[in-house]
């Protein structure tokens, strides 16, 4: 085995890629974003030239050190951008390949699709909320917030309007939690089908919501929360989405939720008002939510009759599946990413249960055959992402890496192929297996499955 | 005086009654959040509790026939669905799948033997208020809300009569639809019977923690396969281009050995997305119109392919902005909200196949 390199490389760096007539227009004028780019581009070119062996003349000899410390940088030199250039901040440029993104082919119409979260490049637990998936049934509108109404009706004593105004003036709570599709991971129930983590998991989420309580509003309209044990939740899309929830399973944890990470809900995600109801997969969650009804059946709508059910392998269809069990995923490495090097790698990932909160993650390097017990970083909440980082030399030999996680129910996430013995091939939600992904020694990371 | 001391007083109280009525409208009768919401009406109540429940509570009176339904069908609905209710081009298929035999059990039975390549609508629906629920409320697609009671249930018989649930003549109704329900294909296909229902429900597949030596040897029984590598663009456009994991160059095979000794070259600098492609996703023209095959609308190779003269440009441009009757169906383009400047490019665009 070949030591891992134990020091930076050193990158030799292609000089005078700046024509002279750039620095004169840059000491006249001041760098903006236009010159900066022009830099940028004469840089590349130039370490583009010096890669394909042409012979640039070196800063200094090779050993000296590394360029980008031995000399200037624009960054230091120059005046940067003045405050609040960017009034509502973006992301770096360099940030830009992580976007949210749908995978071709999945519907053929873009409307009632989905953007999948680009969990390879995320840290810690929050999903930024330009990268919080997405998912219409009929697209989405911006939603004038003056004109919204909620609506509960159905067995209560006082069918009552409330407006965004009343809403956002009573008791609020801000909980952060998963929100993940039922159909997550469904791609893969029968074989290996997408390439990365953002197609494989990438509908799942994780906020701070901040919103009114549902059971406050329930009660504030007196709700016969005795016969009443469901509630049909409706949006106020072109869908008029409609979701049954499961009041007895619910109640206690479900927000009525208007802001998401400290700023408003973004159109995307519902804006103004949605339902929060942690551990249940997303359909469930009804944006741009108008209405309230409170029944003693479940409704049997569309998407809760027609779509998201389980079919079994005797034909049957397990309906209102609705709790996302425990489950975990390595987001890096993952499928699709190049390892430069051997040596020493953190190994990170997300773990969440609809059930509880998460007690704990081991990782496999081995496929499975041996596990060692990750850390998990707090915070470690309730229905809720929670990091795992765990250390790994890699010796540059082929290896399958894969985590599993445990909840505080006692639960362990299973394998494919367990899941597939209970409920077949031909499921589409509520996949929760263990991923496997697969690293060979030219450093490629692929997406297999084991067993 | 008396008189009038008595139309005053009844001024006053008429208009003490508009007062009072303006009063509960406007304020809360809450007395833990004084000030907050207020009574709904039940004209409001009427206007948006429109769900229709299995045991049919909340459905309007009211019938349509199956050949009424198949009018409005052919106009609203086959251009997504097919005429037959068979199509997978843009929405899985509603009709097809279920057998005679199917509406004595209930069961539909070819859930179970894999033969059909599709699961359809009327195989997996239990219930028949589900359809008229859904089709009251948002269909069609693109104009949701706009069919009334009587439409709705001329499609549902229109559709049970392409699934030979009801004869084609078949007038379906508010007093006749529990009937129906008894001869829904799949109405005893569905149950509750897991855990997953409930948030304190029964796992059904709970795995042992093993640590160490717990697979003889590992298998592999599935990888991506080599066409769906770069099916997805390019990887390493879809990761940093810096830091320890970078994406797979899935444009080109894989390496042949680490990359280490020559750092990986970033592929992108960032590129603001503008221009007639981004214009046609941001005004959502692909909602209906697609690359190369029929959705709503024409294909883009479709319409590149039919207007060649140059004099199309302008009344193609004029088209996008006021909208207008349609040239390739019955459902006409609704008016977009573009400038000329951009419908222009657009059709231009359009013109050139997208490039």
């Amino acid at each position: 085995m070949e030591k891992p390199a134990n020091q930076a490389r050193l990158v030799k760096a292609p000089e005078h890629f700046i024509s002279q007539e750039l620095i004169a227009d840059i000491n006249t004028n001041g760098l903006d974003e236009n010159r900066r780019g022009f830099l940028r581009k004469g840089f590349m070119s130039a370490l583009g030239g010096a890669a394909a062996g042409l012979t640039a003349p070196l800063a200094m000899a090779a050993g000296e050190g590394d360029v980008f410390i031995l000399e200037k940088q624009e960054w230091q030199t120059t005046l940067g951008k003045n405050v609040a250039t960017m009034p509502y901040g973006m992301p770096s440029i360099y940030e830009s390949n992580l976007i949210r993104r749908e995978s071709p082919g999945l519907t053929r119409v873009s409307a009632a699709s989905v953007a999948f979260t680009p969990l390879q490049g995320l840290f810690g637990t929050i999903t930024p909320n330009g990268l919080h998936f997405e998912r219409h049934h009929q697209g989405w509108y911006n939603v004038d917030p003056d004109k919204h109404r909620l609506m509960v009706n159905g067995m209560v004593k006082n069918p009552r309007v409330f407006t965004m105004n009343d809403l956002m003036r009573l008791p609020s709570v801000s909980r952060t939690h998963f929100i993940e599709c039922g159909a997550n991971t469904g791609l893969e129930w029968g074989n290996v089908a997408v390439p990365t983590v953002q197609y494989t998991h990438g509908m799942l989420s994780c906020c701070e919501f901040t919103g009114v309580p549902l059971k406050v509003l329930l009660e504030e309209c007196g709700a016969n929360l005795k016969k009443g044990k469901f509630m049909l939740a409706e949006g106020g899309d072109g869908s008029g989405m409609t979701r049954t929830i499961n009041l007895e399973s619910c109640l206690n944890d479900t927000i009525v939720a208007w802001a998401m990470n400290g700023e408003m809900l973004r159109p995307e995600n519902g804006f103004p008002l949605r339902l929060v109801v942690p551990g249940v997969q997303g359909v469930s969650w009804v944006k741009w939510l108008r209405r309230l009804e409170i029944g003693d059946m479940p409704w049997a709508s569309k998407d809760e009759a027609v779509h998201y059910i389980d079919l079994m392998t005797d034909g049957s269809h397990r309906q209102y599946t609705s709790v996302q069990e425990c489950k975990s995923v390595i987001t890096t490495p993952s499928g699709g990413q190049q390892l430069l090097d051997k040596g020493f790698y953190n190994v990170s990932g997300m773990a969440w249960s609809g059930r509880s909160k998460i007690k704990r993650v081991d990782v496999s390097f081995d496929g499975g055959n041996n596990w060692r017990t990750a850390r998990l970083e707090t915070p470690v909440l309730t229905k809720s992402i929670t990091r795992f980082n765990i250390d790994w030399v890699w010796d540059g030999s082929p290896a399958i890496l894969q985590s599993r996680a445990i909840d505080e129910t006692g639960y362990v996430q299973p394998s494919i192929k367990a899941l597939r013995d209970v409920r077949g091939t031909r499921s589409i939600y509520h996949n929760n297996a263990i991923q496997s992904w697969k690293l060979d020694s030219n450093g490629e990371v692929s997406n297999v499955q084991v067993g | 005086m008396y008189k009038l001391d008595k139309l005053t007083a009844l001024i006053g109280f008429v208009a003490l009654l508009v007062l009072g009525a303006q009063g509960a409208f406007a304020q809360s009768d809450s007395s833990k959040f004084p000030g907050i919401g207020r009574h709904a009406t039940m004209a409001e109540v009427a206007a948006w509790d429109i769900d229709v429940r299995p045991d049919f509570k909340g459905l309007p009176k009211g019938s349509g026939s199956a050949s009424k339904g198949e009018i409005i069908w052919e106009a609203q609905c086959s251009s997504c669905h097919g005429s037959f209710g068979e199509s997978n081009e843009i929405f899985t298929p509603i009709v097809g799948g279920t057998s005679k035999e199917d509406q004595k059990t209930g069961k539909v039975a070819s859930l179970k033997d894999n033969k059909q390549p599709q699961r359809t609508t009327l195989m997996k629906v239990a219930t028949v208020s589900t359809l008229w629920d859904y089709i009251y409320r948002a269909m069609p697609w693109n104009a949701p809300r706009s069919l009334s009671a009587d439409d709705t249930y001329a499609l549902v018989a229109y559709i049970l009569s392409l699934g030979e649930i009801v004869p084609s003549d078949f007038v379906l109704s508010n007093t006749n639809i529990a009937e129906v329900q008894a001869k829904m294909p799949n109405r005893n296909g569905m149950n509750l019977q897991h855990g997953m229902w409930n948030a304190n429900g029964k796992p059904d597949v709970n795995a042992k923690a093993c640590m160490n030596n717990c697979t003889q040897f590992v298998q592999i029984g599935s990888t991506l396969p080599e066409y769906a590598r770069n099916a997805h663009g390019d990887i390493a456009l879809q990761n940093r281009e810096y830091g320890p994991y970078r994406g797979s160059d899935s444009t080109k095979p894989p390496l042949q050995k680490l990359p280490a000794g020559s750092s990986m070259q970033p592929k992108s600098v960032a590129v603001a997305d503008t221009g007639p492609a981004a214009l046609f996703k941001g005004k959502n023209c692909s909602a209906c119109h697609a690359p190369n095959a029929k959705l709503v609308g024409p294909s883009i190779e479709q319409v590149a392919a039919k207007y060649k003269n140059p004099a199309d440009l302008a009344m193609l441009s004029t088209k996008v902005i006021k909208g207008g009757a349609g040239a390739w169906g019955a459902i006409p383009m609704p008016a977009q909200d573009v400038t000329a400047a951009e419908s222009k490019a657009l059709v231009e665009w359009m013109l050139s196949g997208g490039k």
